[in-house]
């Protein structure tokens, strides 16, 4: 089948859909492949390198469309584009579905079965067609990159012969993929990184990026489905709101990636907090396309307001055109790779194919979305931390209690027997007691790597009982003398196996 | 020989075996510690030989030298995966020594005790017997079920809380009456009632406790043989007894409580037996998890011949196959290529605390490069490939991600976390907790089927 892959359009748009790397991987599952001359060129990948990789570059735009069956596209077609598909045309590309019913609507009427990059389910087998996570990996770098651009300071603390300089403070909001790509870069330039987010389970990760996880002093589980973040209480907003406050007149630098799916973006940074930054700050709102998080972003545009640069773009990926025509050029060509299983060129749309299902928005004039929910979402420690709550819930009582009674009973149980039991019998008591805490105590020291050799030393070793054996084979009864002597008997058998076998073991642990 | 000069060794016999456990400390300390705990025993029984035995000096030696040849051989013979059997089986002999120290004591005419003494007395005649008893069978069932030569799949029988209740109950009453008949001057009958009823519940309990339980239950004994002495101790009044029963007693209790919380059991639960029956096999995801990769013994050289860090999970199934020499001898060429190869070991990995650990040890790897779970867990993302080795249930993900699965919140070594782990394993067979591994189904692992040694063989050949 013939692949083809037209210029983007939409302005400003700088990526294209694949790489001339790709291209070649493509041939190589079975398809020819043609793209648009000049396609590539704003992404620095020229038409002689496309060339050279075996794709046919047309400059003939429309004469590219009716040749190819398979249309490969970044941003979703535009009108002019879509009079161009005619039926039987497969499309992949971003098409946001849930904001563009009536594309839906045309796309169907026209034919062409169309898949969402968006669109494919976030579990762990599609990790490598995620077009989202890479988009948004590249958007939290150049996030800091464009913060970085924007603010007057150095990112790390340096101590010059000029005098010292203390290092950027960046506040993360939303420990996403982008998130934590911004938290990265920027504990990478120097920084002092900080994040927050409402799912808990994220704190692992965040540290794992060498960033500082913002606890709030509030319990509540935020992890909704498929690993996105859900709407939170009225308490617990306000809470979060009172830690971004302070956080505000702290930090250099707040970079914002909190979206909850099918909604407007939640404002956490209002007017005030922005007028509390210190002047010079840095915003970075990377929801902005949804109204942003921020109460002054703005869009599109970079603004200043209270001295404090608010950058509001939403084409972060595109910015770094290159970069981001290479990753998704690659998840393209993975899904290209699964949908296409014998190598042939031949693409099948496997409805049956958990991924192919999830991305497939129309297939044979019909609007196959949204596509029914399916059981797993990504990451599963939601439901762990669920189940472990009521133990929490339930230690308090226990550790109060617990130690109290125990310390009660054996308290009582001690001066019982203090009461009763002969002195002389309380001399061994007393014996046995602080032996069981020397034992306690030197046995905890014992590493793990010798436990078995423990075990046959202490076997060995509670073969004192022997003692008592010994005590009555000068019995002048004769059956007594017999038995302690079959005691004596087989107690030396523990004795001596007992250390010679641990002292066997003991050699053989070196170096 | 003066009292006071035993009393003097028996001090000194205390301190050399606390020094003798101190020792275990580190590998380095530990033969000196041997070594200690080897003279504490012999001052302790030169002591009482010179100081308290007057008679029957032939009969004392010939035991002696009897049970020392026999002990040495058995020490020698033993195959380092036959230790855990090895130390059950010696278990018992402590058990069964209280329990005859025991009744000579009491049938002894030459014991004489009145009023509270007496009482006393025979309650801690009673409870050594009672004690050595359990231990006894006990230790005799977990030998018998360690060698294989009883089945290792619990007994469950259908009252059997109650009739370790009932079993109790009949130590208790049956306690009573020995008191009140001792002061009588008989009391032999319900003491041997008793011992009965002591062994049974000894070999119920065992019967009753499955194959993976099997480190517990060994430490267990182990904790019980040492109370058994210092039970015997307070019934021979002597403080040597007492304190070397009682460290004993100490040291097999915390490694019960180490070992259960490495399972993330109760302790009570574990006794009360039945872990791994058929009815919990049904628990799990099912087959729906989706495929397992296969990988061949080439496929598999390749991977760790292209790695930087290595990190090797061994289980039980490697001290079945035998194949710790053959993971040494992998070890070693690897290291020589530059390659950080470590081993992860799991606190319940084998039948008995520290099995595995032996086991490497006879391989002679080094031990600086093995590692306890609780040291090395946090660095498997930064493990190329980690090696399975006949182990299930140490490295299954369900004991973190399936509150319901019956090894829920047991801790785990996470080998998933790695780049790449290889599982060698003979079937896709659960392991003994009956609970289907999703480890082997995730996309970063593949599976060497077969049996260790032979795969591991083939490995080496193509390394």
């Amino acid at each position: 089948m013939k692949i083809g892959v037209p210029g983007e359009t939409h302005p400003g748009e700088q990526r294209v859909a694949i790489t001339p790397d790709v291209a070649e991987q493509l041939q190589k599952l079975g398809f020819s492949v043609a793209i648009e001359s000049g396609a590539g060129e704003s992404a620095s990948f020229g038409d002689g390198a496309y060339g050279d990789a075996g794709v046919d570059v047309v400059s003939d735009r429309a004469e590219l469309w009716s040749g190819s069956d398979i249309i490969l596209k970044v941003r979703a077609p535009n009108d002019e584009e879509l009079d161009l598909f005619h039926s039987g045309q497969v499309l992949i590309s971003f098409l946001w579905p849930a904001q563009n019913p009536e594309l839906l609507e045309r796309l169907a009427q026209a034919g062409v079965t169309t898949l969402a990059m968006d669109s494919i389910p976030r579990i762990t087998r599609a990790q490598k067609q995620d077009a989202l996570s890479s988009m948004a990996n590249i958007a939290g770098y150049r996030a800091v990159v464009e913060a970085a651009q924007h603010f007057g300071r150095f990112f790390t603390g340096q101590i010059t012969a000029a005098g010292r300089v203390p290092p950027a403070k960046v506040l993360v909001i939303g420990a996403g993929v982008a998130g934590l790509a911004a938290i990265g870069v920027a504990r990478s330039m120097g920084a002092i990184v900080r994040a927050f987010d409402t799912r808990p389970e994220v704190k692992e990760q965040v540290e794992s990026m060498d960033g500082e996880f913002l606890m709030l002093d509030f319990e509540e589980e935020g992890s909704g489905e498929g690993g996105y973040a859900k709407v939170m209480s009225e308490e617990f907003i306000k809470a979060e709101m009172a830690l971004f406050a302070e956080q505000a007149r702290e930090v250099d630098i707040i970079i914002t990636t909190a979206l909850i799916p099918g909604r407007p973006a939640p404002e956490l940074i209002t007017e005030e907090m922005v007028a509390s930054m210190k002047p010079g700050s840095v915003i970075v709102d990377l929801a902005a396309e949804q109204g942003g998080n921020c109460a002054a972003t703005e869009a599109d545009r970079i603004i200043r307001k209270h001295g404090v640069t608010i950058i509001g773009y939403t084409d972060l990926p595109s910015r770094l055109a290159a970069q981001s025509s290479q990753l998704y050029g690659t998840n393209l060509r993975h899904l290209l790779d699964d949908m296409c299983p014998e190598g042939d060129g031949e693409l099948t749309v496997d409805m049956e194919d958990e991924v192919v299902r999830g991305a497939t928005v129309v297939k044979d004039g019909e609007i196959t979305w949204p596509p029914p929910r399916i059981a797993d979402p990504s990451p599963p420690p939601a439901p762990a931390d669920a189940a472990e709550a009521p133990p929490v819930a339930a230690k308090p009582k226990r550790t109060f209690l617990g130690p109290l009674l125990t310390f009660g009973i054996g308290g009582l149980a001690l001066l019982g027997l203090g009461a009763v039991a002969p002195p002389s019998f309380m001399a061994h008591f007393t014996v046995f007691v602080l032996a069981c805490f020397v034992g306690y105590m030197v046995i905890w020291n014992v590493t793990p790597a010798l436990h078995t050799p423990l075990m046959s030393v202490t076997n060995a070793i509670s073969s004192i009982i022997i003692i008592g054996a010994l005590i009555q084979i000068s019995s002048p009864l004769n059956w007594i003398a017999w038995v302690a002597g079959i005691t004596v008997f087989i107690t030396s058998i523990n004795i001596a196996g007992g250390f010679a076998v641990t002292r066997r073991m003991l050699d053989m642990f070196r170096k | 020989m003066p009292e006071g000069i035993v009393t003097v060794a028996y001090i000194a016999a205390t301190i050399l075996f606390i020094l003798a456990l101190g020792g275990l400390s580190h590998p380095e300390t530990a033969r000196r510690g041997n070594l200690y705990g080897i003279i504490g025993m012999s001052i302790a029984m030169l002591a009482t030989i010179f100081g308290v035995v007057t008679a029957n000096y032939l009969m004392l030696i010939a035991g002696l030298i009897a049970g020392g040849i026999i002990g040495l051989i058995l020490a020698r013979r033993v195959q380092m995966t036959q230790m855990p059997e090895l130390v059950a089986i010696l278990h018992s002999l402590v058990g069964l020594a209280a329990v005859l120290v025991g009744f000579v004591n009491f049938l002894d005419p030459e014991v004489h005790y009145t009023g509270v003494e007496l009482t006393i007395h025979d309650v801690e005649t009673y409870l050594g017997i009672l004690i050595g008893a359990v231990t006894f069978s006990g230790s005799v069932i977990a030998f018998g079920k360690l060698s294989g030569k009883i089945g290792g799949a619990p007994l469950t029988l259908p009252a059997r809380h109650w009739l370790n209740l009932a079993l109790l109950l009949i130590a208790i009453w049956y306690g009573y009456q020995f008191v009140v008949q001792s002061a009588a001057g008989g009391g032999l009958v319900p003491l041997l009632i008793m011992t009965a009823a002591a062994l049974l519940f000894g070999i119920h309990m065992v019967m009753a406790i499955g194959g993976a339980d099997m480190p517990v239950v060994v430490s267990m004994l182990n904790s019980y043989s040492g109370w058994a002495a210092a039970a015997t101790g307070f019934m021979l009044s002597n403080d040597l007894l007492i304190v070397t029963g009682a460290l004993v007693g100490s040291s097999g209790a915390i490694l019960s409580y180490i070992m259960c919380r490495a399972m993330n059991r109760r302790f009570l639960a574990v006794i009360a037996g039945g872990f791994g029956t058929a009815g919990s096999a049904a628990v799990g995801t099912g087959g729906d998890q989706g495929e397992v990769v296969p990988v061949n013994a080439m496929e598999a050289a390749n991977l760790l011949v292209g790695s930087k860090e290595i990190m090797i999970v061994p289980g039980y199934g490697m001290a079945v196959a035998q194949a710790q020499h053959i993971v040494c001898e992998i070890t070693k060429i690897l290291r020589d290529k530059g390659i950080n190869v470590r081993f992860g070991i799991h606190p319940v990995a084998g039948r008995m605390p520290g099995h595995m650990n032996v086991l490497l040890a006879e391989a002679r790897v080094p031990y600086d490069i093995v590692f306890e779970m609780d040291e090395i867990n946090e660095e498997f993302p930064d493990i190329d490939v980690s090696i399975v080795i006949g182990a299930n249930d140490i490295v299954n993900p369900s004991a973190q991600e399936e509150p319901d699965s019956p090894i829920a919140g047991m801790p785990v070594l996470e080998v998933w976390k790695g780049r790449t782990t290889i599982v060698l394993k003979r079937s896709m067979a659960t392991g003994y907790a009956g609970v289907q591994n999703p480890l082997f189904f995730k996309d970063n692992t593949r599976m060497l089927f077969g049996d260790a040694r032979e795969s591991l063989d083939e490995v080496l050949m193509e390394i």
